[in-house]
């Protein structure tokens, strides 16, 4: 079963003569470990569809389904349980909260959800020792490195038992090493179980994806077909010369 | 690639056998693009009549024969390495000829043609990707050639995306299409 699926949705703003359609009637399903990239040039919808999957914003239509529960059938107090506990948001412009460390950005969500200070601590610094950054975990966001910013914030996106993990540009400014290392983190969380949707319009980015979605004037128009084993790939795509 | 520059970069090393050349060139170039032995001898003979290279003096052909680099040799390799390969003429890109075809035929969604391309391209693209996954079994050398693939895949993407979206805004406003031939005409005059 899919862990996040979204039917037949579509988002629309203004009336009449500004209507405007962000996006239309877009079916997509996300198993656990899995990635998929949503690629768009930009006034596609990408970022819209995010927002709605991650239950930020709702569907002018259509319904969207998170662990087979129906986003629109919750309360208010049970989406906002959701936000906290299943899905983690990674942005562009990392988010982070600047008067806060990093260890304390990470733990955030673990005491807004009602664990103790001490224990939500232990649980960041654990997930910041996973990605290397032990030793800036007392360092404020503007001490690091926009690299050491985005995995902060990936960090924080899946520390606790968070199923869904939703990325809007995540590499945003940074170089293609850094880039790379940001999806190998979304790799790594999925590996662990946890559905995940990155929006791009960067292809290198996207082809982290187990499945490439094409979004095109708000409706998904094309996708990747899986591709087979690396192994298979080099036999076939070696030229017989090097020449090229 | 030329191989006759990545044989005389191999000696520049030390003194190396036919078959070993083979090997290595294979290791170096991540095992990617494979190279027979034929072309390797092929190669040395011709590097040697060029005085390039020079053979061991043992009359053993074949396999056991040693070859090193000569002065002028490593004098070519330095020159090659230093020097840019041409990039100034435009190739002409079956890609791009398809898309400015597609342009022309009646009925036909160029967009349509640019989503196909692209897609191609960037399932091409998750199978590299696939290679870089385990960085364990991830050696320099092909690091750098599974890189220059997917920057050159990437630029083709880049290149579709910004083809649709050039093609998108002149559907809407039709008064950029006077450009199209001044810029033809200026290639032509650069090739």
């Amino acid at each position: 079963m899919s862990f996040l699926e979204l039917r037949r949705v579509s988002k629309s703003y203004g009336a009449g003569p500004t209507l405007v359609h962000a996006i239309q009637d877009v079916d997509l399903a996300v198993e656990r470990g899995s990635l998929i990239a949503v690629m768009g040039p930009s006034g596609s919808g990408k970022s819209t569809l995010l927002t709605i999957a991650g239950s930020l914003e709702e569907p002018t239509s259509g319904e969207v389904l998170i662990g087979g529960a129906s986003i629109q059938a919750m309360s208010r107090n049970d989406r906002a349980r959701l936000r906290r506990r299943t899905i983690g948001y990674v942005f562009q412009d990392f988010n982070l909260l600047a008067g806060l460390t990093a260890v304390e950005n990470v733990s955030l969500p673990l005491e807004l959800d009602g664990l103790s200070a001490k224990k939500a601590r232990a649980a960041g610094m654990a997930m910041l020792e996973g990605l290397g950054l032990a030793d800036r975990a007392t360092h404020f966001p503007d001490e690091l490195s926009g690299g050491e910013r985005q995995r902060v914030a990936i960090a924080r996106a899946v520390v606790g038992e968070r199923h869904l993990l939703l990325a809007d540009e995540p590499s945003g400014a940074l170089d293609s090493t850094n880039g790379e290392a940001v999806m190998r983190l979304m790799l790594t969380a999925c590996k662990r179980g946890v559905a995940a949707v990155v929006v791009t319009h960067d292809a290198q980015l996207a082809s982290w994806a187990d499945r490439v979605v094409f979004l095109r004037d708000g409706r998904v128009v094309d996708q990747t077909v899986l591709p087979p084993s690396p192994e298979s790939f080099l036999e076939e795509s070696s030229p017989s010369s090097p020449h090229r | 690639m030329s191989v006759r520059h990545a044989i005389l970069a191999l000696l520049s090393e030390g003194p190396k056998y036919g078959l070993q050349l083979q090997k290595e060139f294979e290791s170096s170039t991540g095992e990617v693009w494979p190279l027979n032995i034929g072309q390797v001898y092929t190669t040395l003979q011709r590097l040697e009549r060029d005085g390039l290279v020079e053979s061991d003096d043992t009359e053993s052909e074949g396999p056991q024969k040693g070859f090193h680099i000569t002065d002028a040799g490593a004098e070519e390799l330095c020159s090659w390495l230093n020097t840019p390969p041409d990039m100034t003429s435009p190739p002409r890109d079956e890609l791009v000829i398809k898309v400015l075809s597609a342009l022309r035929v009646p009925g036909f969604s160029v967009h349509d043609v640019i989503q196909v391309h692209r897609r191609y391209v960037v399932e091409l693209m998750q199978q590299w990707t696939r290679l870089k996954e385990d960085e364990s079994d991830f050696d320099l050398s092909f690091a750098l050639v599974v890189d220059a693939e997917l920057f050159r895949l990437d630029a083709v993407v880049r290149w579709l995306d910004t083809a649709d979206g050039r093609l998108k805004r002149a559907a809407a406003e039709p008064t950029t299409a006077p450009h199209g031939p001044r810029i033809a005409r200026r290639l032509v005059v650069r090739r």
